[in-house]
């Protein structure tokens, strides 16, 4: 496991996109979009999900551990965080990648403040989630 | 052509999330748990990316227009609002809940573990929620009281 390398990757995915496209890679931005059914130019955001799901077949293949997963959460927890993630990114117009990594490298003030308070509430995400388990 | 684009920044997208631990959720909720047993490791995946993608976006921009394209197409939206705010409470309160963001979850869908499965299910049905509520609440009508 290397974080920086991984960062690294993913810098250069998004440069990529932005050097060819001219696009912004923010994930929940191109899935909002293929979900909606006004938006015109759904083909590129397709491939990059195809890209997306290629790509964990390909770590699945390889590293089978990468997918590891240890927690106490219930079926019932993942699917309260997923619908809170899913409305929560498109109100807020961006996640990790978008306003994270996209968005804080042209050092605009809406990411650098979205990102600070979706890290913020997730510390307490966190607490809360250990407090209602006794973990605390 | 763009296609092709889209579809190699998505594969290296999603090895590098795998590489840095973005996919295993007990490494997210860690790094989460500044005020536990914290595991500042992930601080380098931002490091990692925002590094390299703070010089390149520079450099890009230098250009008229990108390669394949005739101009670019950057977020244009410069208001702070309540919109973004409320937005980034509810995804990090999902996000340390269950560990994962929008990225590691869809690039998991694939490993066949149900909690992914669960979570990206729920994160599409939270989205086309979000749509049916812009569409009702938040387009024109009633803007003032949520910008």
């Amino acid at each position: 496991m290397n974080q920086i390398m991984g960062g690294v990757i993913i810098g250069i995915a998004a440069t990529i996109m932005l050097l060819f496209s001219g696009r912004v890679t923010g994930i929940s931005g191109i899935l909002g979009g293929l979900l909606n059914p006004k938006t015109q130019d759904k083909s590129w955001r397709l491939f990059f999900v195809v890209g997306l799901l290629f790509g964990g077949v390909t770590l699945k293949l390889l590293r089978p551990d990468f997918f590891t997963v240890i927690s106490s959460a219930s079926p019932m927890d993942y699917l309260i965080a997923g619908f809170l993630v899913g409305f929560g990114t498109l109100l807020g117009n961006g996640c990790t990648s978008g306003h994270g990594v996209c968005g804080i490298s042209r050092l605009s003030p809406r990411s650098i403040l979205a990102t600070v308070t979706f890290i913020s509430a997730g510390i307490i995400s966190v607490i809360l989630f250990k407090f209602i388990r006794g973990e605390l | 052509m763009n296609g092709l684009v889209a579809l190699v920044s998505g594969f290296l997208f999603a090895l590098g999330l795998g590489i840095s631990g973005m996919t295993r959720p007990h490494i997210v909720r860690g790094f989460l748990d500044v005020f536990g047993s914290w595991d500042w490791r992930l601080i380098g995946v931002m490091g990692g990316a925002i590094g390299i993608h703070a010089i390149t976006y520079r450099l890009i921009l230098k250009r008229s227009s990108p390669i394949l394209g005739p101009k670019f197409q950057l977020p244009t939206k410069k208001d702070i609002d309540m919109r973004l705010i409320i937005g980034s409470m509810l995804f990090g309160l999902g996000w340390g809940w269950a560990g994962i963001c929008p990225g590691p979850g869809l690039v998991s869908v694939v490993s066949g573990n149900f909690s992914f499965l669960y979570f990206v299910g729920a994160m599409l049905v939270g989205m086309k929620m979000f749509q049916i509520f812009e569409q009702k609440f938040l387009n024109k009508k009633v803007r003032g009281i949520y910008e």
